[in-house]
């Protein structure tokens, strides 16, 4: 017995939009070409709403839900841009910049960078938080690619392509809160990982200059994120098989 | 009861710094001391930093001279990494350097020294300045800020922007010249040409009626260090050191940059955040030295162009074995620009330029690395430690206007011998002071840069700290 594919319409922006059961709001918007900023969404792994850029005000539900781990239902009405969305976005965006040590001038992802162009997208011209300067180091052990944990925003894309694409497992989370950080296998150098396939999906994934290619210099860091999301499609939709 | 006057800020120059010259109860100068106030801390916060980003990090000491610290970063990475890089990659670096020179000693000359001889060392402040130029001589004015156009120019073709252009790395560079910049830069030499012949026409005729100034801006004798090619040509990125004496005698030569520390040592002042490099087997006292353009041409055997070498002649005649008057600062600038023209024209007929092979591959295979170049204000070192994966462990960098700090005091004390008379702090002694600063174009970093009135603040204090005289102009 065959199962029809139950499809849901719902109303984004005023826009009358039809989608899967099975969709997020994330998904249904980019489909119909409407925006919602994320940082820690990547195509290909699974989606953990932690970044809390992609907040959309959905009515009926006094808070403001993560587009990316809401899934649709009939009749629901979704905004994804309000005075409240906007504010919400840039301070989350000032925080990010405030926690760690953020100077674009000098990254190797200058120009290439995620976060920074959502700032700029959200019209960041200034941070009113304290920044924190916190005292985070550099992992170069690795022979070819290097962590920079100023950088890091804490998106676990890394983590996620690490689990559920490259299948190795090397890169993990280790604290709490603002002292939360990536580490590799068990907080070991990154050189002296036994896990670490050297795959280079963790650099391709990284939206900021956190991970990057050693010997990198200012705006050197370009990447090609369309790799993951092919080697996804290629395994699920087994395009490999002969 | 001896006095203190205090001079600051100094204006016109980049950044930020003040003077203090000491009197004894006689009211006679016995020593100065130009202080720069600022803190930037380069060679700590860089600690940690993997050294491949210090092309990135270091040229934001400045936008005035990025190339410089650009280049020597980028240079002290291929040490660390100990490959040779590919030769089109070499040339490529030398051509930047060379718009750097013009850029930076155009702006020298044009907007921040040439107020001062032009105008007239006592013509109101707040006309003493690029803007007054200006409204004086505005052509001459306009192609002075052309000509620096022109090195921002040779910049912005080869690096992508005129400042800050992240483009010198570890192994090499990052992009070739294109046909379209090379066109760009060819097209833009006669002009530049013109200006450098009129600018040098222009300050002989100052010389002339300068020589008052010639004898009491830094005349004294002093030792002199630069980089020269192995048969004597004057250098600007490779070749070695060469130390030579007032009387044109070579003391040292041939010295590796890497072994630096054999021949300078540093030392620290109390009341300055520059340290005071000196020649280290003469001592803090005796070994005294300057760099930049006045030492690059007492230094070398030729310039190597035909031009320049005919300037050279002309600007050696006023000396005696050495130049040793920093007025002369300016027309060694002028002669550094037009060998630079030169140079980047011959330069642009070198296929390597346009070359694709500019880049070498190596992991850490040196724990150390210097990177020396000439920047235009004097050499610069930059000395990296890293560990076994190329993190910085130790950096220092030996910036000119630090080498010039003992040289500058001097100056300074010997214009204010001359001009000050008894406690009375004049117009004109302030006036002269400062540009005795200003014939080094010392660079302190800082990104702000003074037009119009000059702010002045001078206090007179006694030995326990009080003040016992004060003028202040803004």
């Amino acid at each position: 017995m065959s199962t029809a594919v139950d499809v849901k319409t719902l109303i984004i922006d005023g826009m009358d939009v039809s989608a899967r059961q099975d969709q997020t709001v994330l998904d249904v918007a980019r489909e119909n070409n409407i925006f919602i900023p994320t940082l820690c969404h990547l195509e290909g792994v699974a989606d953990i709403g932690a970044c809390r850029l992609c907040l959309v005000e959905v009515k009926g539900t006094p808070k403001l839900l993560s587009a990316c781990t809401t899934k649709v239902y009939e009749g629901m009405e979704v905004t994804t841009d309000s005075e409240r969305l906007r504010k919400y976005r840039r301070m989350t965006l000032e925080l990010l910049f405030a926690e760690r040590n953020h100077v674009c001038a000098v990254c190797v992802a200058n120009g290439h960078c995620e976060l920074q162009t959502l700032a700029y997208g959200q019209g960041m011209d200034h941070v009113r938080y304290d920044y924190c300067f916190p005292k985070w180091g550099m992992d170069l052990t690795h022979p070819f690619m290097g962590m920079d944990h100023n950088r890091c925003i804490l998106c676990t894309r890394c983590v996620r392509v690490c689990w559920y694409i490259e299948g190795a497992g090397t890169k993990n989370t280790s604290g709490r809160g603002g002292g939360s950080m990536i580490i590799t296998d068990l907080n070991q150098p990154w050189g002296d990982s036994e896990t670490c396939t050297s795959c280079g999906k963790c650099l391709m994934s990284c939206p900021t200059g956190a991970l990057f290619k050693k010997g990198s210099t200012a705006g050197e860091s370009d990447r090609d994120r369309s790799m993951l999301e092919f080697i996804v499609n290629a395994r699920e939709k087994k395009q490999w098989t002969v | 009861m001896s006095k203190r006057i205090i001079i600051d800020p100094v204006t016109r120059i980049e950044g930020h710094a003040k003077i203090s010259v000491y009197l004894d109860d006689a009211g006679n100068v016995t020593d100065a001391e130009f202080h720069v106030v600022e803190f930037r801390g380069f060679e700590k916060f860089c600690e940690g930093r993997s050294y491949s980003e210090m092309p990135g990090i270091t040229p934001r000491i400045c936008g005035i001279c990025p190339v410089s610290h650009l280049l020597a970063s980028a240079k002290a990475g291929d040490a660390i990494m100990a490959v040779k890089i590919p030769p089109a990659a070499d040339k490529l670096r030398r051509l930047m350097n060379l718009g750097q020179i013009v850029q930076s000693h155009a702006l020298s000359f044009f907007h921040l020294s040439a107020p001062d001889f032009l105008l007239g060392w006592d013509s109101p402040a707040e006309k003493r300045n690029v803007f007054g130029l200006i409204a004086s001589n505005t052509d001459l004015a306009r192609a002075g800020i052309r000509l620096r156009q022109f090195g921002q120019e040779v910049i912005e073709v080869l690096g992508g922007k005129k400042i800050h252009p992240a483009w010198a790395v570890p192994g090499g560079v990052r992009s070739a010249l294109s046909q379209e910049g090379a066109a760009r830069i060819r097209a833009w030499l006669p002009e530049a040409h013109a200006t450098t012949r009129v600018a040098l026409d222009l300050f002989k005729g100052v010389l002339s009626t300068h020589e008052r100034e010639a004898q009491l801006y830094g005349n004294f004798p002093s030792l002199y260090m630069g980089l020269v090619a192995p048969d004597g040509t004057w250098e600007h990125h490779g070749g070695k050191l060469r130390f030579t004496d007032s009387s044109g005698s070579i003391i040292a030569d041939q010295i590796d940059p890497a072994d630096y520390r054999t021949v300078i040592g540093e030392c620290v002042q109390e009341s300055s955040y520059l340290k005071s490099p000196y020649y280290l087997p003469l001592g803090k006292d005796d070994g005294v030295y300057r760099v930049g353009p006045l030492a690059r041409l007492n230094l070398c055997a030729r310039m190597g162009v035909p031009l320049a070498d005919e300037e050279l002649k002309v600007f050696r005649t006023h000396g005696h074995g050495s130049v040793t008057s920093s007025f002369l600062y300016h027309y060694a600038r002028l002669v550094e620009i037009l060998a630079s023209l030169e140079y980047i024209e011959r330069a642009l007929d070198d296929p390597d330029l346009f070359s694709t092979d500019l880049r070498a591959d190596a992991g850490i295979n040196s724990l150390r690395g210097v990177g020396a170049s000439e920047a235009p204000r004097g050499t610069l070192f930059h000395d990296y430690t890293v560990d076994r994966d190329g993190k910085l462990q130790k950096v220092n960098l030996i910036v000119a206007t630090g080498q010039n700090n003992l040289a500058m005091n001097r100056t300074v004390a010997q214009i204010a011998r001359h001009f000050l008379k008894g406690t009375e702090i004049t117009e004109p002694m302030l006036n002269r002071i400062e540009h005795g600063i200003r014939c080094y174009d010392p660079c302190l970093s800082c990104s702000t840069h003074a037009a119009g009135r000059m702010a002045l603040h001078l206090r007179l204090v006694a030995p326990g700290g009080d003040v016992v005289g004060e003028a202040v102009r803004d």
